[in-house]
């Protein structure tokens, strides 16, 4: 998957969760980990480790709060 | 086989329920509900009255006066379909002066009615025969004379005499044989709400005419075959009798087109299906339908069907005839070698909407047990997948809040994205009577629906939004409502939390909120806003339905959570009358979504990382399995063209069809290495396929749907499958063919697998849905009846949560290159992708799909009726028929998607629902342009479906 892609997800959710109270990185974390399949959330954290060009604050503050995808999917 | 035959008795008038009240007839003390009829009070003691005008599915008009009876200390006869009850009556339904007005009543009838009985369609299946019998007529003493039966009369024409119209496909108007009971104009207005029907001229001169007397097809009938039902001759006939003859037994069976659920009786001579008619005591229904149900079955017989399994090595091939054990083994070992090279998370599975729960249960074990990933998603993605996200989030559970009875007593309907009257046809019949009754309605669609053109309705308020902008004025609607005071505080406090709604209530009265600010974003008047909301809000009874027009956007679940504010903070949930319901597309779209098909989600929506659910099914299954979400549709064929992705199971869906962007679609297919698809046709998707499994018709199998009121309705097995197996079959020799051990010989035990692992249906169970007929899950220990109506003391989820609700434009905008926007849609006759209905004689209503522009933008643009136009976005193009047409608004454009040259979906794009991958189908931005013929894609996709079809002479 395109990492564009995934960037536009990931900040259509933040754009939801910044309009909601409270901390809007918890709800964007805690939607992709409920939601995106361990490659998904693999590309996105390798992407936010090479500096996330295009990406909303909140989603490179959700980077801490993503559940590490198991080992293998990481590879894919 | 079973037979599971109803008594289809005419109770002759409709039921009542008012108090009891006790008379005597013919010497019988029976006891019924004030308001009931003398004849449906005898009726209840088994005494048949005579009768012809009356039918218990319409009100009676005592036309024909053969249901006269005697009524101790009243003069006269009265007609007994329209004399109600009145405590201690007694009444005397058989004497001789009764006996002698009956046949004198039949003599006259009988004297202008061809007596060619044994030719006849309905020979056999004849009130007029019956009553004829009924009464003891025995000669017509009438010489001839004036009549409407003999083409010539005394050596010239006879001007009464009227040709038959046979222009409907599916039944033939005879009025050779019209006894003017009037029970089919009766049906079109009462049942079906069309009022296509009128009787023309008085007395002798009097009969039945279509519209301005033209022939059915070119009057406003929409074939929903209501008058054919009622008619107790041969006057309206099934096409389907008259070619074939009368049926000898029935077995009730669910629709499989739409999300309504309609029960039907199929109604059967040998094996060969005579005619479906719909079910009274379908819950539903109530003994409607419309035209796909009731006649558009004739693809289950088509040409077109595969019924023999082919496999290829690769989509350039031509495809090659196989064993059943072939085609399996080839797919399996396919499967086998690619999960062995690139882990189980590179297969997957799409489950359908169209087919049984049972099958839908079986692919998703198959994908989460067998392969050992949880990557399977249904086609309910591109449709409702915002409603089950949307309604988990507010209220708790992902399903409409309750059963179509409930629109019995609504007083303000507001209708959002949806087209009723062509997507749930008998649920719009049914809204459309209470509207008749004085309920008030309110539309926010960017089109003008037909709704909104109700015959007799009250009144009606239509708030043309611009495609994109639900969110802001459904936001403006609660602006109105916290602002002016006219929430339910008592209701809320009891039922949501206070907290959370001072929380919505501070966002929604914000100024940016505010039916001025929303007008300039929407294009929808500030006043009508207001009374909207205040109308709304006043109502008594206030209740929701929506469709896709509300799903399918960027915004999508952020619209549901919208729409479920609005009805917590009026109140409007958790009695008959209110609600919130979703109108799903397809039949079994509740079913697909209830039975775990999506990749995050085990049956009964729980999260795949729940240990819980998982240790459930672990158990049951003896497997372990993946805590990790699966990959959803688009992110399926993203991973596809990325290399991770590349082998697909696919049960009756067309996603290439159906699904955005198609070009996307298409490389992401053509990049997998093992796509099977289990079909009735070639569809689309196919051209992609390396296995095509055939698939079997609802005709041809046992199993459930469950439709838009979570109504659990059986599908009965009612001839042997064509292609050799049911479809849980086939999805169970794969599963085996990889190792699976599968063992279930009835979806009966499916069912019992599924109640034993899901707590909502653990109260379901085949034997007690055939004693009941249906069932509203939940349906447990704790409803063991099953529920009706949701959320009745309390939220799923515990207090209502009220969630804010912020508009953001979608990314899909309008500008210089794409000044319009183009919404899309579908029609009554049409289903889906057409794969089915374009295979019937409903071509006769939509022959092709047909793009929808105001007469301004056609004007600029030079086009005129009929032309065709190259529609553009910036995802593709393609070509189609303009329609020039005052029912959209300057600035939008409207297409179907029911057929596959015109491939509307060329022009969608990848956008999405933020929360669910929901595709935005409602909005794109386009440019509409003269043309003289296909585009590049749709002549280069002819070329490439035909080479894609060919199927190579089988081998001996
Ligand atoms: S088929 Fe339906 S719409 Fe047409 S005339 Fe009969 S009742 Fe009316
Ligand atoms: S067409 Fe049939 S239902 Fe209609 S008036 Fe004639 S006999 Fe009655
Ligand atoms: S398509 Fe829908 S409304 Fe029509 S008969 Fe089938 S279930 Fe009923
Ligand atoms: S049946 Fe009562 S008047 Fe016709």
């Amino acid at each position: 998957m395109t990492d564009d892609k995934l960037a536009r997800m990931a900040n259509q959710i933040a754009a939801f969760f910044v309009t909601q109270p409270g901390v809007a990185a918890e709800g964007v974390a805690s939607h992709i980990n409920d939601n995106w399949s361990p490659p998904m959330r693999a590309a996105l954290l390798a992407h936010i480790a090479a500096g996330g060009a295009g990406l909303a604050p909140a989603v490179i503050e959700a980077a801490s709060r993503l559940r590490p995808p198991p080992h293998s999917a990481a590879q894919t | 086989m079973k037979d599971f035959i109803l008594p289809g008795r005419d109770m002759g008038t409709p039921a009542r329920s008012g108090a009891p009240v006790s008379l005597t007839i013919d010497g019988f003390a029976i006891t019924v509900p004030s308001g009931t009829s003398v004849m449906r009070a005898a009726a209840e003691a088994g005494i048949r009255i005579p009768k012809l005008c009356a039918t218990d599915s319409l009100e009676p008009i005592g036309a024909c006066r053969l249901c006269a009876v005697e009524i101790e200390g009243q003069r006269g006869t009265p007609a007994s379909c329209t004399t109600p009850v009145a405590p201690g009556m007694v009444v005397h339904t058989q004497t001789d002066t009764l006996a002698r007005l009956r046949r004198g009543v039949m003599e006259l009838t009988i004297s202008d009615h061809p007596l060619d009985c044994l030719t006849c369609a309905a020979n056999g299946d004849c009130e007029l025969q019956d009553m004829a019998g009924a009464v003891g007529l025995r000669a017509v003493r009438f010489g001839p004379g004036a009549n409407h039966f003999a083409q010539r009369a005394a050596e010239a024409p006879n001007p009464e005499w009227r040709p038959k119209d046979a222009s409907n496909p599916y039944f033939t108007y005879d009025p050779a044989k019209c006894i003017v009971c009037m029970r089919c104009v009766r049906a079109c207005e009462e049942v079906q709400g069309t009022f296509a029907l009128t009787i023309d001229g008085r007395g002798f001169a009097s009969r039945v005419v279509a519209g301005q007397d033209v022939p059915f097809m070119a009057s406003d009938c929409v074939s929903c075959g209501a008058c054919v039902q009622a008619c107790p001759t041969a006057t309206l006939q099934e096409n389907s009798v008259i070619e074939i003859g009368t049926p000898e037994r029935s077995i009730i069976t669910t629709c499989a087109y739409c999300g309504v659920g309609c029960s039907f009786e199929a109604q059967m001579r040998g094996d060969t299906l005579v005619r479906m008619v719909p079910s009274k005591e379908g819950k539903a229904n109530r003994g409607h339908s419309c035209v796909k149900g009731r006649f558009a079955w004739g693809y289950a017989q088509h040409q077109d069907r595969i019924l023999r399994p082919m496999v290829r090595e690769a989509i350039t091939d031509a495809w090659r005839e196989v064993s059943w054990d072939e085609a399996i083994g080839f797919a399996a070992a396919r499967l086998k070698a690619i999960r062995a090279e690139s882990g189980p998370d590179a297969l997957g599975v799409i489950t359908s909407s169209r087919c049984t729960n049972e099958e839908t249960f079986l692919v998703q074990k198959l994908a989460r047990a067998v392969f050992g990933t949880n990557n399977t998603d249904t086609c309910a993605r591109v449709c409702h997948s915002p409603t089950g996200y949307g309604l988990k989030q507010t209220f708790g559970t992902s399903a409409g809040t309750q059963d179509f009875d409930s629109v019995e007593q609504v007083d303000c309907a507001v209708v959002i994205g949806a087209n009723p009257t062509d997507g749930h046809p008998v649920f719009a019949s049914r809204l459309r009577r209470r509207l008749r009754q004085g309920a008030s309605l309110i539309v926010i669609d960017p089109r003008r629906i037909d709704l909104l053109e109700t015959p007799h309705m009250g009144e009606g308020l239509h708030l043309p939004l611009r495609p994109g902008t639900n969110v802001a004025v459904l936001t403006a609607l609660a602006h109105v409502i916290v602002t002016e005071g006219l929430y339910d505080t008592a209701f809320i406090r009891a039922r949501c939390d206070w907290d959370e709604f001072a929380d919505y209530m501070e966002f929604a009265a914000r100024p940016e909120h505010s039916p001025e600010a929303v007008e300039v974003l929407s294009g929808v008047p500030a006043a009508a806003i207001r009374a909207a909301a205040r109308a709304y809000a006043a109502a008594p009874n206030g209740a929701i339905y929506y469709g896709l027009g509300v799903t399918e956007h960027s915004q999508g679940s952020t619209t549901v959570m919208a729409i479920a504010n609005l009805a917590m903070m009026t109140g409007n949930i958790g009695r008959p009358g209110v609600g919130v319901n979703p109108l799903r597309g397809q039949n079994n779209v509740q079913g697909s979504c209830d039975m775990g098909s999506f990749p995050h989600e085990l049956p009964g929506y729980r999260h795949v990382s729940d240990p819980a659910a998982r240790g459930i099914f672990e158990s049951a299954w003896g497997v372990t399995l993946s805590p990790e979400p699966g990959l959803r549709i688009p992110n399926m064929l993203d991973a596809a063209v990325g290399g991770q992705f590349r082998a697909i199971y696919i049960q009756g869906e067309d996603i290439l069809q159906s699904d955005p962007d198609t070009r996307h679609v298409a490389a992401g297919l053509a990049a997998m290495d093992c796509v099977i698809v289990h079909d009735l046709f070639l569809n689309e998707t196919a051209a992609f396929a390396h296995v095509f499994l055939p698939g079997s018709t609802f005709l041809e199998k046992d199993g459930t749907f469950t439709n838009a009121e979570r109504r659990i309705n059986r599908v009965r097995r009612v001839m042997a499958p064509k292609n050799g197996f049911a479809d849980w079959q086939v999805t169970q020799l794969l599963a085996n063919a990889m190792g699976a051990g599968w063992a279930y010989t009835h979806p009966a035990q499916v069912m019992d697998e599924i109640a034993a692992t899901t707590p909502g249906f653990a109260g379901v169970n085949y034997a007690m849905l055939e004693e009941r007929g249906s069932v509203q899950w939940p349906c447990n220990d704790a409803a063991p009846d099953g529920s009706p109506i949701m959320h009745v003391d309390g939220f799923v989820r515990g207090r209502g949560r009220f969630i804010r609700t912020e508009y953001i434009a979608t990314e899909e905008r309008s500008g210089p290159r794409f000044p319009l926007l183009l919404t899309t849609g579908r029609v009554l006759s049409q289903y889906n992708v057409g794969a089915q209905t374009r295979r019937t004689e409903n071509v006769a209503w939509h022959a092709e799909d047909v793009l929808e522009i105001h007469p301004h933008d056609a004007e600029v643009r030079g086009v005129k009726h009929g032309d065709f136009v190259r529609l553009t976005s910036r995802a593709g193009e393609t070509s189609l028929r303009a329609e020039v047409t005052e029912r959209v608004a300057p600035g939008v454009v409207y297409t179907t998607f029911h057929h596959p040259g015109t491939q509307a979906n060329v022009v969608t794009t990848d956008n999405s629902d933020w929360a669910t991958n929901c595709p935005e189908y409602k909005v794109t931005a386009v440019q509409v342009s003269a043309s003289n013929g296909p585009s590049e894609w749709q002549t280069d996709y002819a070329t490439l479906v035909a080479a894609s079809r060919r199927i190579a002479p089988a081998a001996e």
